[in-house]
């Protein structure tokens, strides 16, 4: 198993790695094109600004290759807004391999950014998480809002897609490297997926 | 529904764990892996290390410790302590530290809050403020350089103001350490974490004061901070955070269950 993370010079590559890791895989953590689209899995991590992250890839002339992959990709956090078409932080327009788009969360009397554990409530088809109200660990200020390619929800003042999905691109808005049990058990699913 | 949190502090000295009273005359507690990771197992949400010396002495001490720390836990945690440099920040993120908590540098220069938030994103950014009553003109005061009882003094800031001013300049999170409370064991400072959530637009976590299970369930309930930070009553076994979080879900407060029964104590 060839496991690539996309060097988007984003802080939190290491976490992402070493939960690869402890999960028995060995990872490489590149920005080659070449080496992306050889990769069994990718995983497209991120924090930050969407603007920077996608400043990044166009510098690194990743935004192409990572359009054409077929194997299964996971974007987190930053990493699954940046598959969306469009997000609002800095208006900027993302790879768009899930049409949908990122918005700022409103203000519902709450503190942002929405941070801390939250729970899950995924559909029936989501491949990656199948209990309900599993607890997983979000920091972020956008959001992506619930459509058809949303495969699980959260809610924090309004109802927002925690994980989308379209054809073989997957996204989780929390952290499942720092997501305890439940992250575990999703990164492994995401390791030992079977695309029919 | 997001829980709120329950955050076991670490402070770290010369890679060890350590406890004072009221920031003085501290002493070990034990090894920061081995502490980190039954904390991890055991239920907490997130982890607070302090390098309680860094900033007083003016010197970055060995932060390998926080490599260790990222490759064995599964839960989120924060490195505070001498951190006041994009490059120095750049460090304890690239370790695989999530957050960074800032206080006495960001007092001295307050243009570190801004400038570590539009290079890592404001999520990652935390401010640490260290507040005191002083019952004397009845206010709260903003002190620096606690870890050293020597250089520990009170800022020209009152504790709202600067509250809002980190906030304006992007703070993700604020950690509010009631000195007052702090290892006293008698409560969080309800009063003075109440007045100030008022204006705290992000989360805000209490510190200073823990002592009984009680003091977390009012924390949330009446002050409705986001987390809450403990360490003594950990270290030394008081309670175990499966107590506090049976007395959050007994008082209707939202919590994140525990993944498995790992307790070792």
């Amino acid at each position: 198993m060839n496991v690539v993370i996309v060097d988007t010079e984003c802080a939190n590559l290491t976490s992402v790695r070493f939960a690869v890791e402890r999960l028995g895989y060995s990872v490489l953590i590149t920005d080659s094109a070449e080496k992306i689209r050889a990769a069994d899995r990718v995983i497209l991590p991120g924090v930050g600004t969407a603007a920077a992250a996608m400043r990044n890839l166009q510098r690194k002339q990743l935004v192409e290759p990572l359009r054409e992959l077929t194997q299964p990709v996971l974007g987190i956090c930053l990493g699954m807004q940046l598959l969306t078409s469009h997000s609002e932080e800095g208006d900027v327009d993302c790879l768009n391999l899930i049409p949908a788009k990122t918005k700022r969360l409103r203000e519902h009397g709450l503190p942002l950014p929405h941070m801390g554990w939250n729970t899950l409530q995924p559909t029936e088809d989501n491949p990656l998480v199948d209990t309900n109200d599993s607890y997983c660990y979000f920091v972020h200020s956008f959001a992506v809002a619930v459509d058809e390619y949303t495969i699980a929800s959260s809610e924090y003042g309004e109802r927002f897609a925690s994980m989308i999905r379209h054809n073989n691109y997957f996204g989780a808005q929390f952290h499942p490297e720092r997501s305890g049990k439940t992250g575990e058990a999703l990164l492994k699913r995401f390791l030992e997926l079977k695309l029919c | 529904m997001l829980a709120k949190r329950v955050i076991p502090c670490l402070d770290v000295r010369d890679g060890q764990v350590v406890k004072g009273v009221k920031f003085r005359n501290h002493e070990v507690i034990g090894d920061i892996q081995p502490l980190a990771k039954r904390y991890a197992e055991s239920g907490a949400d997130e982890l607070v290390f302090y390098d309680i010396t860094a900033s007083a002495d003016g010197r970055t001490v060995d932060k390998s410790w926080v490599e260790r720390v990222a490759r064995e836990i599964n839960i989120p945690f924060t490195v505070a302590g001498g951190i006041r440099s994009v490059e120095q920040a750049q460090t304890m993120l690239s370790m695989g530290a999530d957050k960074i908590s800032i206080n006495s540098p960001a007092l001295l220069n307050p243009d570190l809050i801004n400038t570590l938030v539009e290079e890592f994103g404001q999520q990652c950014i935390v401010i640490g403020i260290d507040s005191f009553y002083n019952e004397q003109s009845d206010q709260y005061e903003v002190h620096q350089f606690t870890g050293d009882e020597s250089k520990s003094h009170k800022s020209a800031w009152q504790t709202k103001d600067w509250l809002q001013e980190v906030i304006s300049r992007g703070a993700g999170e604020i950690v509010l350490n009631c000195m007052n409370q702090d290892g006293v064991r008698r409560g969080y400072d309800i009063a003075q974490l109440s007045a100030l959530r008022e204006y705290c637009s992000v989360p805000l976590i209490a510190s200073g004061g823990a002592g009984e299970i009680q003091h977390f369930v009012d924390a949330f309930q009446q002050a409705k901070v986001d987390g809450a930070l403990a360490a003594s009553v950990f270290h030394k076994n008081i309670f175990s955070i499966s107590d506090v979080k049976a007395a959050m879900a007994a008082n209707n407060v939202a919590v994140r269950p525990i993944e498995a029964i790992q307790e070792t104590q």
